[in-house]
């Protein structure tokens, strides 16, 4: 159409190549690093490609004594696996009671929920470690999981979601004798599929890579999770350095699985979640 | 089970006009207990891990904040303003506060510039669109901890081998130490290209969904008028129309900039004592450092308070200016 296009999109390529380079580099030293050996990672001479591929890094990994990968692995696992289904069915039920069940509770409840999303999560560590901590939560899995579970802005975008949830099909569920439950288990909740699965993958992402809260509760090496136990050996004296980086593979490997097949659900819960001005 | 209550309310409402001047019927409506029910049962299993986590937390914190708590998280004796005055007076505090408000004036507007410009590249592309949009969005899968070990071993590591020393090198430059130059601060760089290679991809994607709700014809329009240049495109259409995303996409990275933590804690080590290198120690470092490691759970809540107001108020702050200029368009 536009005669300038073809050139100009050229450019656009090309840039898009030059910038693509260094986001991909790091994904490129991850898988590098880990198949070299700890002589040739301190070497002085850089190097593409390790001159023989050792294996070694992933095994010194699992048989770490003081912090085996496999229990950390585990760990993180069961956290994801648990929290993301959980704390997003948790936001749907709340989504959808103060969205369609007309009771005078309604509003206050929206509000109290809705208040919480004021206060910054990680800032307010110190409190919520005060009251896990009182009910015997440090180092168990659910003071890692609980406090985790409630996520006030989810609630907000499944309330949006269910009030414009056709009255009709709502009408119907109730001529066949259904209540309020009925009517959210069988007709509302099983056509919210596509919102509950781009909140669970990124709730699902967010408690793969917690940091700060794991660091907090976790604190005996049985209850480190990936990133804990990563981070405990990046910042110690001694590291074996291959190890650590065969580490870090097996921690990002399931969740890159996860972003190129899931990738439009992300993309749509990104949108979602980020548009809520 | 009683299906059959509440039958009251399904009379189609509003459906005859009601003669002026006259009060509505005032019609006592019995108490829709399965209603109630059903609303208890969906609302119970939030409303109480709320109330738990965040209120009885951030009341409890409150108050500990207030009295002397050493080594205990129960409710010691009363110590008025002490921790807030310990607080204040400690410089490590005030330089935290300081760190972060540079940080933030660092990473927030390079995220910003970094991810509309690669949204608007991403947006041109008219074949490989979704190949170069994974490409930039993949990191947003990496967590801080892994990023800072990729950082700190290989891209920005001490060694000539390490990348950035191997691209100087290729200029004849000598090997640099980064993290551990606090003069000038090299270690910056570390800091903040680590997060942006993090979050970038993500708010490129909340730029590209902006972008795509752009109708094109009115950039037809523009190119009828005359505006040709894609930069006069951008800047008359592009941006203007980018302005609810803008706001919300500089709200989120404020408040995530001065949350910041692991790849501070990770990078600069300062998470050991007596470790060299330079003491970057952001608020949430040094709270978790008087919490966790010298278990003063009294000034540790009294920073948590601190903090969270500090971004409550920026929120609010951000509102109130864009709300002034919403007359303008």
């Amino acid at each position: 159409m536009n005669p300038r296009s073809r050139p100009s999109r050229m450019g656009s390529y090309l840039a898009a190549v030059v910038f693509a380079l260094p986001f991909l580099l790091p994904f490129y030293l991850l898988l590098r690093n880990s198949l070299m050996s700890q002589a040739e990672l301190g070497a002085l001479e850089w190097r593409w490609w390790p001159e023989q591929v050792s294996l070694r890094g992933f095994a010194d990994a699992f048989s770490n004594e003081t912090a085996p990968l496999g229990r950390a692995l585990l760990n993180s696992t069961i956290i994801a696996v648990v929290s993301a289904p959980v704390s997003t069915m948790l936001a749907s039920m709340a989504g959808y009671a103060v969205a369609r069940i007309r009771v005078a509770a309604a509003k206050p409840t929206f509000v109290l929920i809705l208040a919480t999303m004021m206060v910054p999560g990680a800032a307010t560590f110190i409190p919520t470690f005060v009251v896990v901590g009182s009910m015997g939560g440090v180092n168990t899995l659910w003071g890692l999981i609980l406090p985790g579970l409630f996520n006030a802005f989810a609630v907000l975008l499944f309330r949006g979601f269910y009030l414009r949830f056709p009255h009709e099909i709502e009408e119907a569920g109730r001529v066949d004798g259904l209540g309020h439950l009925g009517v959210y288990l069988r007709l509302a909740l099983p056509n919210s599929g596509s919102l509950f699965a781009a909140l669970g993958v990124l709730s699902f992402i967010e408690h793969w890579n917690a940091f700060l809260w794991p660091l907090v509760i976790g604190q005996d090496p049985t209850y480190w999770t990936v990133q804990v136990a990563m981070s405990t050996h990046l910042t110690s004296q001694a590291i074996n350095l291959p190890a650590l980086f065969a580490s870090a593979v097996v921690a990002v490997a399931p969740l890159a699985a996860v972003f190129l097949f899931a990738q439009r659900y992300i993309v749509r819960g990104v949108m979602m979640t980020g548009i809520k001005g | 089970m009683s299906a059959d209550t509440g039958t009251a309310g399904a009379h189609p409402a509003g459906g005859t006009a009601q003669p002026p001047g006259r009060p509505a019927p005032a019609r006592r409506r019995r108490v829709d207990w399965s209603a109630w029910r059903a609303f208890a049962v969906l609302t119970l299993p939030m409303v109480a891990g709320l109330v738990v986590f965040k209120y009885v937390a951030m009341g409890w914190g409150l108050l500990l904040s207030f009295s002397e708590a050493r080594g205990t998280i129960a409710l010691g004796t009363w110590a008025g303003l002490g921790n807030y005055h310990q607080l204040f007076g400690d410089p490590r505090f005030r330089d935290s506060l300081t760190l972060i408000v540079v940080f933030t004036a660092f990473i927030v507007p390079t995220t910003f510039a970094l991810s509309l410009g690669l949204a608007v590249l991403v947006n041109r592309l008219r074949r490989g669109r979704a190949l170069f949009r994974t490409a930039f969005f993949l990191p947003a899968a990496v967590s801080y901890v892994v990023a800072s070990l990729v950082w700190k071993m290989s891209l920005f590591s001490g060694l000539p081998s390490g990348v950035a020393n191997s691209l100087l090198g290729l200029f004849g430059g000598e090997p640099t130490a980064w993290i551990a130059t606090v003069d000038p601060p090299l270690y910056w760089i570390v800091l903040v290209t680590v997060r942006l290679w993090l979050q970038v991809g993500l708010y490129m994607i909340l730029f590209l969904a902006g972008i795509q709700q752009i109708p094109a014809d009115l950039y037809e329009a523009a190119r009828v008028d005359g505006a040709a240049g894609e930069w006069k495109l951008f800047r008359h259409i592009t941006f203007p129309l980018l302005r609810n995303t803008s706001i919300a996409v500089v709200l989120l990275l404020v408040i995530a900039a001065f949350q910041a933590f692991d790849e501070f804690y990770n990078l600069l080590s300062t998470g050991l004592a007596g470790a060299p290198g330079p003491d970057g120690r952001p608020p949430l470092v040094y709270l978790y450092d008087i919490a966790l490691v010298q278990q003063n759970y009294g000034v540790g809540s009294a920073g948590a308070f601190v903090v969270t107001l500090l971004i409550v108020a920026v929120t609010l702050v951000q509102g109130r200016l864009v709300g002034f200029g919403r007359g303008d368009e």
